[in-house]
């Protein structure tokens, strides 16, 4: 994966709670075998009407929303589903960043495999970013993974938490899967030291 | 002496391969792997691109769920399935299994079913163990003592090439349920009681364990139906202790130890309980005494109340984003703040998914619908969760009383859980669903769920409209409740 460094975007505004995995991708989407193209899929429940042309209410139909990489979203984002579709849906529309209160465990866990960050922000920081975008759209934020800053339009910053692995490993183009396989001795004396407690070829 | 642990720490520390230091996660070993057609087709992509092998093929299970069809077999015994996406996808679960050399119930399968039906079923789901799946109803396994959580999809590479998972340790949560519930009040509604109070983001964070006088007395099915929507809170995993209904309804099933090795796992399970004096994070109670029927009226799990209470107005919440999102569920929904849920129109009834599928399920409906009918208007579907809980439920009669009754009797599968197979509700039905999501869209397209009970499926499938269970059970002939 390429190393993630600062970037600068407008927002686009999606100040809805509790948004699920089922609404950033609907299940219909995920009979795929592969990750291409699901950025078109994003939100289509809410983003196309019935004949596949664009519902022009919709945030991400609108002219401001093109370009954009950074989500503002309600608390708890990404809860339901742990389907990676989602982070791949909102990586394929070209989203590299989710700010919210909090997200949900898999989706969030999901989303730094992938490059796309969980900025999660203080109640407070989060309704005044609303606010501050919702008067003045153009307005920029900056995300920047090594000091872990969310630059608001006001020139303010604020922190945000980033498990310290998660950040290595985006930092520096780190292959999670690559960094389990180096444990392979120690995954080996783990195995010695006890029987596996089932064997599924028993049951098939 | 060791100091006290709840059983989430006991299963934690006896599987790191690894610890946690404040750079790195824990390196997590997993001892059974369970894996579907829709979240894994990717991670094997990944390992053939590696050119890596599936580590232990032997801890692992593949099955097919979400994208079969549950439509009768044809004359030939198989099951067609007409969707050519979904036949490509199912047809990559074959090749990768084959290539991988993991064992797969496949469509028709003697033994095929709802990936989280099955581990229980076929004794592979056992106390101690840590299970994972690209499915974040794994938790529906923390009803033996074992800990079970879904995973993303780069995930199920990682543990199909090294056994292993990265993970920083999760907080723990007790949610301690005493009393007894009333007659018509089931364990589905302690489940949707629980995720009503902490909200669909409360658990975050944790792992729960189930505690009480309540949840000791219930069967090792309905503690799964409690665990499986741990989730629901946005907990990963539920756990439930182990104790002698979980030996019982391992005992004898294919995949257990036997014999002598029987009595050395059941020595070692009876270890599977949180020590006198070891603490929680946090602490959640609920009254089963004083517990109603429950049912859902909005657009995610959390979104719960009595049968018999009123839709909540958003008017009465303080922060304006909760009367926003609450106002958006009730337009979605078709429903006016205040109204009451008993009596809305129903024009589907499901009884199916990994929540309330099987047998003690089936046979819950099966006693309440039977020598009465579906209502005119209401179509009502009955899926088992597997095909060992059909031809069981087809063995004791369950079918006929269904059919019967006017009902839908399918094959094994997700159906309509998910909506991915074609079962599916058209814009703007009304569905009562024992389910386990209520999220728009999640039944179909449009479609607007209430997530109750088997009984409260039941008995709303009689009336035509929302309907109290308790009113069902009250003319039972037999008090429901399972054995099993
Ligand atoms: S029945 Fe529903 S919740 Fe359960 S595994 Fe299938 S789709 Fe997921």
């Amino acid at each position: 994966m390429e190393p993630i460094r600062s970037f600068t975007s407008r927002v686009v505004l999606l100040p809805i709670e509790n948004i699920d995995t089922d609404q950033i991708i609907p299940a219909r989407f995920l009979k795929v075998t592969d990750k291409a193209g699901l950025g078109e899929a994003l939100f289509s429940d809410w983003r196309y009407n019935e004949d596949g042309s664009q519902k022009a209410d919709f945030v991400l139909n609108h002219p401001g929303s093109k370009g954009a990489n950074v989500l503002f979203a309600g608390d708890n984002f990404g809860c339901g589903s742990s389907r990676e579709h989602a982070p791949w849906a909102l990586v394929g529309f070209g989203f590299q960043a989710v700010i919210s209160t909090f997200f949900a465990d898999i989706f969030r866990n999901n989303a730094l495999k992938n490059g796309l960050l969980p900025v999660m922000v203080e109640p407070a920081v989060h309704q005044k970013l609303f606010a501050d975008l919702r008067a003045n759209p153009a307005a920029e934020v900056t995300v920047d993974l090594a000091s872990q800053t969310l630059t608001l339009p006001d020139g303010g910053k604020v922190s945000f938490p980033i498990e310290p692995f998660a950040k290595h490993c985006l930092l520096n183009g780190v292959d999670q899967l690559g960094f389990l396989i180096g444990e392979e001795d120690a995954i080996q004396a783990y195995e010695a030291s006890r029987p596996a407690r089932v064997v599924t070829s028993q049951v098939a | 002496m060791s100091s006290p642990r709840t059983l989430f720490q006991k299963i934690w520390d006896s599987h790191l391969v690894r610890p946690e230091t404040p750079e790195t996660p824990a390196v997590l070993y997993i001892d059974l792997h369970l894996v579907h057609e829709v979240t894994s087709p990717q991670a094997f992509s990944e390992l053939r691109q590696r050119g890596l092998k599936v580590r232990r093929p032997d801890q692992t299970i593949a099955t097919m769920d979400h994208s079969t069809p549950t439509t009768p077999r044809g004359a030939d015994g198989r099951i067609p399935v007409t969707d050519a996406q979904a036949a490509a996808q199912l047809g990559q679960l074959v090749r990768n299994c084959a290539d991988f050399g993991v064992p797969l119930f496949e469509l028709g399968d003697a033994k095929q079913g709802i990936v989280h039906v099955i581990g229980p079923e076929q004794g592979i789901t056992q106390p101690g163990m840590t299970i994972v799946c690209g499915d974040s109803h794994t938790s529906t396994h923390g009803a033996f003592g074992a800990l079970a959580f879904g995973i993303g999809t780069s995930e199920v590479g990682h543990v199909l090439a090294t056994q292993c998972l990265l993970q920083s340790r999760p907080k723990t949560m007790e949610v301690r349920v005493d009393g007894t519930l009333r007659p018509g009040v089931t364990a589905k509604d302690i489940i949707l009681a629980i995720i009503a109070k902490i909200g669909t983001g409360g658990g975050t964070g944790y792992v729960l364990e189930y505690t009480g006088s309540a949840i000791r007395s219930l069967s090792m099915e309905e503690r799964m139906t409690i665990c499986n929507m741990s989730i629901e809170g946005g907990a990963r995993a539920g756990l439930v202790a182990p104790d002698e209904k979980t030996f019982e309804y391992l005992r004898g099933r294919p995949g257990a130890p036997a014999g002598a090795a029987w009595d050395r796992a059941v020595e070692q399970w009876r270890e599977l309980s949180t020590d006198e004096g070891a603490s929680y994070d946090t602490l959640v109670t609920l009254d089963a005494d004083s517990l109603r029927p429950m049912i859902t009226y909005g657009t995610n799990p959390g979104m719960g109340m009595p049968i018999d209470a009123s839709v909540p107005d958003p008017a009465d919440l303080s922060e304006e984003s909760q009367k926003a999102g609450l106002q958006k569920a009730l337009d979605y929904m078709g429903l006016q703040a205040g109204q009451p849920l008993l009596g809305n129109r129903v024009d589907v009834v499901f009884v199916g998914s990994c929540t309330n599928s099987r047998i003690s399920d089936l046979r819950v409906a099966a006693n309440a619908i039977r020598g009465r009918k579906v209502a005119p208007g209401v179509r009502m579907m009955v899926v088992p969760g597997s095909q060992v809980v059909k031809r069981q439920a087809e063995a004791e009669g369950l079918r006929e009383i269904f059919e019967a009754a006017g009902a839908e009797w399918r094959e094994a599968g997700c159906s309509m859980c998910i909506a991915m197979n074609g079962d599916q509700l058209s814009p703007g039905q009304y569905a009562v669903s024992t389910s386990n999501r209520n999220f728009e869209g999640r039944q179909g397209k449009g479609g607007r769920t209430f997530l109750a009970s088997p009984l409260t499926a039941v008995a709303s499938a009689i009336r035509g409209r929302v309907a109290d269970a308790r009113e069902l059970v009250e003319k039972l002939p037999v008090t429901p409740g399972s054995p099993a």
